[in-house]
């Protein structure tokens, strides 16, 4: 498994976006995970649990939103959520479909305490 | 070590922020950044040192023992002497696989480092500096035995080869969509073993497939008794064709999943590449 290290980045991400906007520290982290994005969701908390420790994000709250799988059909224009693997057209079968939604792997958002002179 | 990329890879420094206006002394920022995009940036740079190379590059993906090595070696057997080809080998525990390779005269470069699940793009960039890329036309990339973590990990390749040996079932497409979604071409390998096995439908395992909305071809194959090897060999000579067409027009091939990714894509700081002029 490979969340550990994916959280070496996260962390290395946040830690740079706390020393930019000069963060007493961080509150909460934000990351949006689509469900065929081929991550754990309860593995990459658990690994963010262990590797915040001692860091400015020791006491931030690991906020995790999963984004379902939404397709858009390039044949009918029809979007849907689906089953990870049932990806065709729902409506028409066409294989032809886009994810609009579901691999995602995206630090979302960094709420930082900042203390103002 | 390497001298052709004219980026500098630093992850982190060039987030999207957006910082809100501080509430209760609490301020909001957008990042808006992939978390792999520390080794997407890798990615993008391997792809362009085998670019300017111009060699083929092959993900080989399967579970543990679907007959990667073994379609390899027949493999290369088949194309050493119109072909030059060369292995990079994601076997971390033993040198088996290397050895293998070796024997049927090719370069191979075994990887050793790096968690036992999966192969990523600063694993393969070292390896690369290892092969003379230039003298070769196809170079594999042989992951670590995996249906779960290689499939999210751009390695800077340009075709994803998934095999599904007949043994696995045929329900693998359908338990691992993210694998298979990512494939250019599934693989059916161990098709000499269908006669003693009642339950594997080789049309179920394509329908599977096809059910991830993936089109990619299907070829059934086997190393025991040769099934398969024209197909497979007329796959990778139409691709390394097509593959040398799109480099023609300043172009470059992209496997599956990373192609329609719109947030990379939009990404500010899309990496440039300065390649050296040999
Ligand atoms: N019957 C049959 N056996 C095969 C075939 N291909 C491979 N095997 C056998 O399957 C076993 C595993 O084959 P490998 O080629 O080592 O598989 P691999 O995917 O490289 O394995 P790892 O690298 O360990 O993940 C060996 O015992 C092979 O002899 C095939 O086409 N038919
Ligand atoms: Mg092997
Ligand atoms: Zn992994
Ligand atoms: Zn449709
Ligand atoms: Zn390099």
């Amino acid at each position: 498994m490979h969340e550990l290290s994916l959280c070496d980045d996260l962390l290395s991400q946040v830690i740079v976006i706390a020393a930019q906007h000069n963060a007493q520290s961080v509150e909460s982290i934000t990351v949006k995970i689509g469900v065929l994005a081929g991550i754990e969701p309860l593995l990459l908390e658990n690994a963010f649990a262990m590797i915040k420790v001692g860091t400015i994000a020791e006491l931030a709250e690991f906020i995790m939103e999963i984004a379902p799988v939404i397709i858009l059909c390039q044949n009918c224009g029809i979007s849907a959520e689906s089953a990870t693997n049932h990806l065709l057209c729902k409506s028409c079968q066409s294989p032809e479909t886009n994810l609009i939604s579901g691999d995602e792997l995206i630090l979302a958002s960094v709420a930082l305490s900042v203390q103002t002179h | 070590m390497c001298n052709t990329c004219g980026c500098n890879i630093t992850p982190g420094n060039h987030s999207l922020v957006m910082a809100e206006q501080p509430k209760n002394g609490v301020t909001t920022v957008s990042v808006l950044q992939n978390l792999l995009s520390h080794n997407n940036h890798q990615a993008e740079h391997n792809r362009a040192h085998f670019d300017v190379s111009k060699v083929l590059v092959i993900n080989l993906m399967s579970s543990p023992g679907s007959g990667k090595t073994a379609l390899l070696e027949a493999t290369i057997k088949r194309l050493r002497d119109s072909l030059k080809i060369a292995v990079i080998e994601g076997d971390l525990e033993t040198e088996n696989d290397t050895k293998r390779i070796q024997a049927q005269g090719v370069p191979a470069y075994q990887i050793t480092t790096g968690t036992a699940c999966h192969l990523d793009a600063h694993l393969v960039h070292t390896a690369l500096h290892h092969l003379a890329l230039e003298n070769l036309d196809l170079l594999f990339i042989e992951n670590v035995g995996n249906l779960v973590c290689p499939a999210s990990f751009d390695l800077g390749h340009h075709r994803n080869v998934v095999l599904l040996s007949v043994t696995e079932g045929d329900d693998k497409p359908a338990k691992y969509p993210v694998m298979f979604r990512s494939a250019d071409l599934m693989l059916i390998s161990k098709t000499d073993l269908l006669p003693h096995l009642d339950d594997f439908s080789l049309r179920k395992a394509a329908q599977n497939l096809h059910n991830l909305a993936n089109v990619a071809p299907v070829i059934e194959f086997s190393s025991k008794d040769g099934e398969g090897m024209d197909a497979w060999i007329v796959w990778l000579q139409t691709e390394i064709a097509a593959y040398q067409a799109l480099l023609l027009n300043k172009q470059t091939q992209r496997p599956k999943i990373q192609q329609n990714n719109p947030l990379l894509d939009s990404k500010p700081n899309k990496p440039k590449f300065y390649p050296v002029n040999k």
